[in-house]
């Protein structure tokens, strides 16, 4: 029907090869985009901005970072809320040291110092794999969330361990703090999800996510095509680190305002963005995004529905909603194993060969 | 036809959802409450909540409202998580036709993260005995509240009464003095001041963290046993008061020396231990117990007519009185607010005026039906900490309810207000407010 290719004739090798080959898809990426940027931010308020939009964004970069790493090359990390607590306070760091250097650049730096460190908790995986590497890096969500908690030096020596983001402006704008225009926030968010998203899809179609895939589906016959395991899976854990870093930055300074190590980056969150991937689709990019916004809005939406929609008080609605979450869970990992994104290429599979099946 | 009714009334929540605020045919007064009766912290914020929602649904029920305008309660879960918290702030503060009129975030975590917002969407924030303790200098803070004590003073005061029972504050040197805390900025707040305490008077310190939930402290315990610390302060929340109580008398530690700060002295805390939770004692900032003319006002116009939030016989619980005491004080304010600017129909920058002006006088609580219930209160401009003192109780296990076993305590000036003083010019340096002149 509306995915009919006839009539599509591809005459060399570039358009083949092509980010996205079917007309239509390009058409939809673009739709996407359009209405991202110039759609949403007249149409939705200050709520859906600040509460439902920002987390979505941050989460789905956290996401696409974890299924790079988890989904692409196949190493399992529980470390995704200690990562993104080192992007956080090298943000925090660099944004009280050395403002002049901009609020895009900190963030990048801080996706970079986040690399370094991700890379480092990575070297175990050259030796141990499976669930024995998760307990490594589960070691390192412990390790770094105790020391951010513990050595003053990283949160300035305040009374309370609490990180406050200082107010920084964008072409004049300001993008953190408390005065902050949601609605720049949100350009400045979505801006870059979208540019490392294009990244990311392109990085895991080239040599480098070949390497990783092949890392993924069997090492040993992986290393004996010539992939070099130590490469492939230390730059899967740098640019999977990368991301998160900078998720965490943005989850910090420009979503949350302040934090505190303990709650904002314990393991929960680790899970969640776990969680993310396995039920958008791992080694999806299309996944991470449907897993952030299945975890992050359906919460929500459920307790708006519940408790401002049927009166429902609140204790029982967030009761239900536990119930619910976990039941949907359940339910996709058995119907679907392969996530959200699964379900989506299935349908476009559909939609290409109706009305005729067979 | 079932299903059909169904999607259409989820589709109708769906579409309402940007504009959640009702079509109010009077003035209402909104007020939010952030909940918390789900997680391990529930059995802290279900009498909290229950107390807050019953006082202010009295009022509405006796008096029609505070000068006849009916008050709304807009409840909002946040699980004392920070996120939710944050997504709950969003949510309620342009609910209805007055907006949220103050904000009580019932979370020392939430109130860091909100005290930024607020000034800006100009909301009035009561952080009640919680907090950030700086947010006192209401020069700097013009928007926060934290009557009637802070963290910082609740710490001296508690060294105060450990100092009368060791026969004064010389006899403190020598003496070995630990904090168990949750590791939160909640629990870290009074850890500077027993610093700076212990080095002036000679008392050696030690903190002790517990994390979030609460639920393990083993390691913790095995520590003070080891220790031996003189005497044990606890700053803790939810389910960590009632393991920590029954942690301490698993290894005999004596309660008469192990002393709970304000939000860890329940009902809840010291029952499940039974017996052994007998003599532990808490800091109180509000008069245990139901013996006020104005519980029997809650139950008569509330409970009475099946409206209650809670159980009846849960009236008169501490925690639910520290509800109350923080409806008392939100409806004075509207009430001062209404006086200050001619009108019924206020709006959150109006209530900021009203809390910066309260003044609840002795005679003002009696004619509430809360003689002696809490100290009276006077705000100015320069102090949004009021009066800062706090009163120490004891929990008598046989007769199960707990006695006020001290009077109202001062804080110690002379350490507290250079902290507060140099605090908040950090705040206001980091953040670049130019603090305000107070006359």
């Amino acid at each position: 029907m509306i995915y009919r290719e006839t009539g599509q004739f591809k005459a060399n090798y570039q358009d083949d090869q092509a980010l996205f080959p079917i007309a239509q898809d390009r058409y939809v990426i673009l739709a996407v985009l359009l209405v991202t940027f110039a759609v949403v931010p007249l149409l939705l308020n200050q709520y859906w901005l600040n509460a439902i939009l920002l987390p979505f964004l941050i989460y789905a970069l956290a996401a696409l970072g974890l299924n790079i790493l988890t989904g692409y090359c196949g190493q399992l990390s529980l470390g995704t809320g200690a990562f993104m607590a080192v992007g956080a306070f090298s943000v925090f760091k660099l944004m009280t040291a050395i403002p002049e250097l901009g609020f895009i650049p900190l963030v990048i730096l801080s996706g970079l110092i986040t690399a370094a460190v991700g890379t480092l908790f990575g070297l175990p995986s050259l030796r141990i794999k499976g669930f024995y590497l998760a307990v490594a890096t589960l070691a390192a969500q412990f390790f770094l969330i105790w020391l951010f908690n513990k050595v003053g030096w990283f949160f300035n020596y305040n009374a309370t361990g609490m990180i406050t983001s200082p107010p920084m402006t964008l072409f004049g704008v300001i993008v953190t703090g408390p005065s902050a225009d949601p609605v720049a926030k949100y350009y400045l968010v979505a801006g870059f999800v979208a540019l490392f998203a294009l990244f990311a899809k392109n990085i895991t179609r080239g040599r480098i996510g070949r390497n990783w895939m092949a890392i993924r589906d069997m090492d040993i016959a992986a290393e004996l095509i010539g992939v070099r395991p130590l490469i492939a899976k230390l730059s899967a854990f740098a640019v999977s680190s990368f991301y998160v870093g900078m998720a965490g930055a943005l989850y910090f300074a420009v979503w949350l305002g302040s934090a505190e190590p303990t709650e904002a980056f314990d393991i929960n969150q680790s899970f969640l963005v776990l969680f993310m991937i396995i039920i958008g689709g791992l080694g999806s990019v299309l996944g991470s995004f449907l897993g952030a916004a299945f975890m992050v809005t359906m919460p929500i939406l459920l307790k708006n529905i519940m408790v401002d929609g049927l009166g429902t008080d609140t204790a029982l609605a967030a009761h239900i909603e536990i119930i619910t979450i976990g039941v949907l869970i359940i339910g996709f990992l058995i119907v679907e194993p392969h996530g959200l994104a699964r379900l989506w290429r299935i349908a476009k599979e559909k939609m290409r060969l109706w009305p005729f099946p067979h | 036809m079932k299903i059909r009714k169904l999607t259409k009334t989820i589709l109708a929540a769906l579409l309402a959802l940007p504009l959640i605020s009702g079509v109010a045919t009077a003035y209402e007064l909104s007020i939010p409450s952030f909940d918390y009766r789900t997680g391990p912290y529930a059995p802290s914020g279900i009498p909290y909540a229950n107390g807050f929602a019953d006082y202010l649904m009295m009022l509405n029920a006796r008096d029609g409202g505070i000068n006849g305008s009916k008050i709304v309660v807009v409840p909002c879960e946040t699980g004392y998580n920070t996120k939710k918290g944050v997504e709950c702030y969003e949510n309620v503060k342009n609910t209805g036709e007055s907006r949220s009129l103050v904000i009580h975030p019932l979370s020392t975590g939430i109130t860091y993260q909100l005290i930024p917002k607020t000034s800006v969407d100009l909301i009035p924030i009561h952080s009640m005995g919680y907090g950030r303790t700086s947010a006192a200098n209401g020069k700097v803070f013009p928007w926060v509240f934290n009557f009637p004590v802070t963290y910082w003073d609740g710490a001296a005061i508690f060294v105060k009464y450990i100092a009368e029972k060791e026969g004064g504050l010389d006899q403190l040197k020598g003496k070995k003095i630990a904090l168990v805390y949750h590791n939160s900025a909640y629990g870290k707040e009074p850890i500077r001041t027993l610093e700076k305490i212990s080095e002036k008077y000679g008392f050696e310190f030690m903190a002790l963290p517990v994390d979030h939930p609460g639920q393990e402290q083993k390691s913790t315990w095995l520590q003070i046993r080891k220790e031996r610390p003189d005497w044990v302060l606890m700053w803790g929340w939810g389910v960590m008061n009632q393991v920590a109580i029954k942690e301490a008398a698993s290894i005999r530690f004596p309660m008469d020396h192990f002393i709970g700060v304000w939000w860890s002295g329940n009902e809840s805390d010291v029952l499940p231990a039974g017996e052994d939770a007998h003599n532990f004692l808490a800091g109180a900032i509000h008069a245990p117990g139901a013996n006020f003319p104005l519980f029997d006002d809650i139950a008569k116009h509330v409970y009475g007519k099946g409206n209650g939030a809670g159980e009846k016989d849960r009236i008169g619980e501490v925690t639910y009185n520290r509800g109350v005491l923080a409806g008392v004080y939100a409806a004075e304010a509207i009430r001062t607010a209404m006086k200050i600017h001619g009108t019924n129909k206020v709006t959150p920058v109006m209530v900021r005026d009203g809390y910066e002006n309260l003044e609840i006088s002795a005679g003002r609580w009696e004619e509430m039906g809360l003689k002696g219930f809490a100290k009276p209160v006077k705000i100015t401009c320069d102090n949004h900490a009021g009066s800062r003192q706090a009163a120490i109780m004891q929990w008598d296990a046989n007769a199960k309810k707990w006695n006020q076993v001290t009077d109202y305590y001062d804080t110690m000036n002379d350490v507290v207000d250079p902290l507060i003083e140099a605090d908040s010019k950090q705040y206001a340096a980091e953040n670049s407010v130019v603090p305000r002149i107070c006359n």
